[in-house]
């Protein structure tokens, strides 16, 4: 047992932390809650692929690195740490590339893997429908097999960044006659194929988060079906292991926490700080219990990666436990800032430039993307503990 | 960074499951219970044989020189076991402090008779003021010749009906630090003892001094500058029942899920229940919360590594995690878990015994504010 990490990790935190602050330092973006999903910023993506920072885990054949999956969580713990805009790659990065690498075909990994990693690639995600959310294998957008490529029709939605993303992840039926779950495959489609359009969904908190993406005749190169036809359910479930695994299903918002920190240290209140006030100390001592198990359980995701498993269960719990830890943040932001919680960024007398009201109203979505904790936890119980289904 | 146990701690594990689910069933527990001693001398043996009681003292003292880590892996599976034994207070209350600080002579003369199991020793801490300062410590100590006069009421000192030893932290004088710690000799005229009774039966005891004579040389450390060590073997002894309850837990998870796999209502079982499911899985978060936060501190502590805030947060979480995972657990068992019948009571009163531990919720929670330099 060894809960410390080693000098060569030490060093790669202590790199990307100077990388990020001197980001700061030169002006070039904002800390900012749900960067990691929202903060549109190629050069940013550019920037961070020219450190080698994007494919950490591939092989060196296609430009990565071949570091531990403990390394990729110590670059995107920073990267959250500073609320650094990382949207362009990071979904690609955090599942798309590793399904490509799983299940793709020899020239599918040679044409994608090194687009990844050189920050050029963004793949958004067309798996949830209207009418198939939790209950995924019951989707109906349809890819037809015709002599030269897949007709695609239908409808996807939830999917986040369609408005700058090059690429979508389509899961998409292939065959009707099979049981639900066996008639699904993967696909890799270039949005600018014909055929493709989105309408943008604009979330609680004002901000264009999710699109539907609507499929009409879209005529989707063979070679670009994620390996096996029909198998994409399952090749799927396994790709949400690693979608629900990392750290920013628990420090999306840490600008937010950070800001909270500060704020009570340095706000006076019947003549002393806020911080020194019992009951603002130990709401604040208590989040800070809940981070640090948050974090170690993020670590123990990684490290059933690097056995090379998907980590199923593991990421299940933390994600569950983790988004609860977000919603009780932004409740106890909104909670010690009073009224001054309900300002949003552009209003007069804001705290921290509405991070609180951001958070506290994003976070209801975090407990429902990605897996809703309810489907999380029949995972945790029937995968994790064996229970029955019925 | 790697979370799994070395082989050789998984080897202890086995072995302290193997021996205590042959010798430590529920009805040795029940029996213990009502038992004046609260633990079996064959069975004290039988652990000393296998080296539980040095485990953790170095060789040159009749231990076998492993780690706190180690220990707490033990601890892990007595913790399951529901194991009634002083071992607890005998290594981590006792033996620890006085390998921390005790003289050469000290050593050598404790640390041998309780790495082999030969003499049972316990912390006479807690007053019934109770407190967490140095002021809250009244139990006096006068000096006399060549000997210190205790006078004053200990509560909570566990297996003080058995303890061949007390470490006594005593006030020497009127200044509020003015702490200092004394092996005592256990039957020494003027100590009384009266067994209270707990809902977990772990004889937790009342110790009255009543001009009780220590010899002067039975000063562990220095006069007048005990607290440290006080400090320090608390938060040792909350790691240690850390990982102690997080076997218990462990115990509760598993018991909970399969009697949710077995029990059937409305002629399926009821762990297909999605409230049900939702119940374990909840309750398997917490327990990996648990082990996880526990082993941090276990692991930082073993390795001489700074870990206040490691503490803290092993002891907040599980503080927290307890109490739900019991209402959880009960929930599920129904009716059933509520009677003697059924093993969980075991668990539900221990954990919360083991819970409660020295320290409480609000002075862990200070020290994780003072690690945030909220001031």
């Amino acid at each position: 047992m060894d809960f410390s990490f080693s000098e060569e990790q030490n060093k790669l935190r202590q790199e990307v932390c100077s990388f990020l602050q001197d980001e700061l330092a030169r002006g070039l973006w904002k800390p900012a809650c749900d960067a990691w999903i929202q903060g549109y910023d190629p050069q940013f993506t550019k920037r961070v692929a020219e450190k080698g920072w994007i494919g950490l885990t591939w092989p060196e054949q296609y430009g990565g690195q071949e570091r531990s999956f403990i390394d990729r969580l110590i670059v995107t713990e920073e990267m959250l740490r500073y609320g650094a805009p990382a949207a362009c790659h990071w979904f690609t990065d955090r599942q798309i590339g590793g399904s490509i690498l799983k299940y793709g075909s020899e020239e599918q990994k040679a044409e994608f893997l090194p687009k990844i990693i050189r920050g050029e690639m963004y793949v958004g995600l067309g798996m949830s429908e209207p009418e198939a959310g939790s209950d995924l294998a019951s989707l109906k957008t349809r890819a037809t097999e015709e002599t030269d490529c897949y007709l695609v029709n239908g409808q996807k939605t939830w999917t986040s960044g369609a408005w700058f993303t090059n690429y979508i992840y389509l899961l998409a039926r292939t065959d009707l006659d099979a049981p639900k779950h066996r008639g699904i495959s993967e696909f890799i489609v270039p949005m600018d194929l014909p055929g493709i359009s989105r309408i943008p969904m604009i979330d609680i908190t004002g901000t264009e988060a999710w699109n539907d993406v609507f499929f009409d005749n879209v005529r989707v190169p063979k070679e670009y079906m994620i390996g096996e036809k029909n198998k994409g359910f399952y090749h799927v479930l396994e790709q949400l292991a690693y979608e629900r695994g990392g750290m920013e299903r628990l420090m999306g918002n840490y600008p937010l926490f950070d800001a909270l920190i500060r704020f009570a240290k340095e706000t006076k209140y019947n003549g002393k700080n806020l911080s020194q006030d019992t009951i603002v100390r130990h709401k604040l001592a208590q989040l800070q219990v809940e981070f640090e198990v948050g974090r170690l359980f993020m670590y123990k995701v990684a490290m059933v990666m690097d056995e090379g498993r998907a980590p199923t269960v593991e990421a299940s719990m933390s994600k569950a436990y983790a988004t609860t830890f977000e919603q009780h943040l932004a409740n106890t932001a909104m909670e010690i800032l009073g009224p001054y919680g309900l300002l949003w960024a552009d209003s007069k007398y804001v705290p921290f430039e509405g991070l609180a009201a951001h958070s506290y109203l994003g976070s209801k979505g975090y407990s429902l993307q990605a897996g809703s904790s309810e489907i999380l936890k029949n995972i945790i119980a029937t995968r994790g503990l064996g229970l029955p289904t019925s | 960074m790697n979370l799994v146990l070395s082989e050789e701690q998984e080897m202890l594990k086995k072995a302290a499951r193997d021996l205590l689910e042959e010798r430590c069933p529920k009805s040795f527990v029940k029996q213990m219970e009502q038992d004046d001693k609260g633990y079996s001398p064959e069975l004290w043996e039988e652990m000393a044989n296998l080296g539980w009681m040095g485990l953790v003292f170095p060789e040159e003292y009749g231990g076998s020189g492993m780690s706190f880590l180690d220990l707490s892996v033990l601890l892990e599976e007595v913790g399951r076991a529901c194991l009634p034994a002083p071992l607890f207070p005998t290594v981590v209350l006792g033996g620890l402090p006085i390998l921390d600080i005790g003289s050469e002579e000290q050593k050598r003369q404790y640390l041998p008779k309780i790495a082999t199991g030969k003499a049972i020793f316990s912390l006479a801490l807690i007053e019934p003021e109770l407190g967490h300062e140095p002021k809250a410590i009244t139990v006096e100590a006068s000096p006399d010749g060549n000997a210190y006069v205790l006078n004053g009421t200990k509560l909570f000192v566990p297996y003080a009906n058995v303890a061949d030893c007390l470490l006594c932290v005593a006030r020497t004088s009127k200044q509020e630090q003015g702490i200092t710690i004394f092996v005592v000799d256990a039957k020494s005229p003027g100590i009384s003892y009266t067994v209270l009774k707990t809902m977990a039966h772990d004889k937790l005891c009342e110790v009255v001094f009543e001009q009780a004579r220590v010899p002067k040389e039975n000063i562990l450390g220095q006069l007048d500058k005990g607290w440290p060590e006080v400090e320090k073997t608390v938060k040792m002894c909350d790691v240690a029942k850390c990982c102690e309850i997080v076997g218990n837990l462990q115990w509760v998870l598993e018991d909970t899920v399969a009697y949710a796999k077995d029990r059937k209502q409305f002629d399926c079982p009821i762990g297909s229940f999605q409230v049900l499911q939702h119940y374990c899985a909840d309750i398997y978060t917490c327990v990996e919360g648990a082990r996880l936060s526990a082993y941090q501190a276990a692991w930082m502590l073993s390795n001489g590594l700074p870990c206040d805030k490691e503490i803290a947060v092993a002891k907040l979480w599980i503080t927290e995690a307890s109490p739900r995972i019991f209402n959880l657990a009960h929930q599920i068992h129904g009716a059933i878990g509520v009677t003697q019948e059924h093993d969980l009571h075991f668990y539900t009163t221990r954990a919360r015994a083991i819970e409660l531990g020295y320290d409480d919720a609000t002075i862990y929670r200070e020290m994780v504010a003072k690690e945030m330099e909220l001031a």
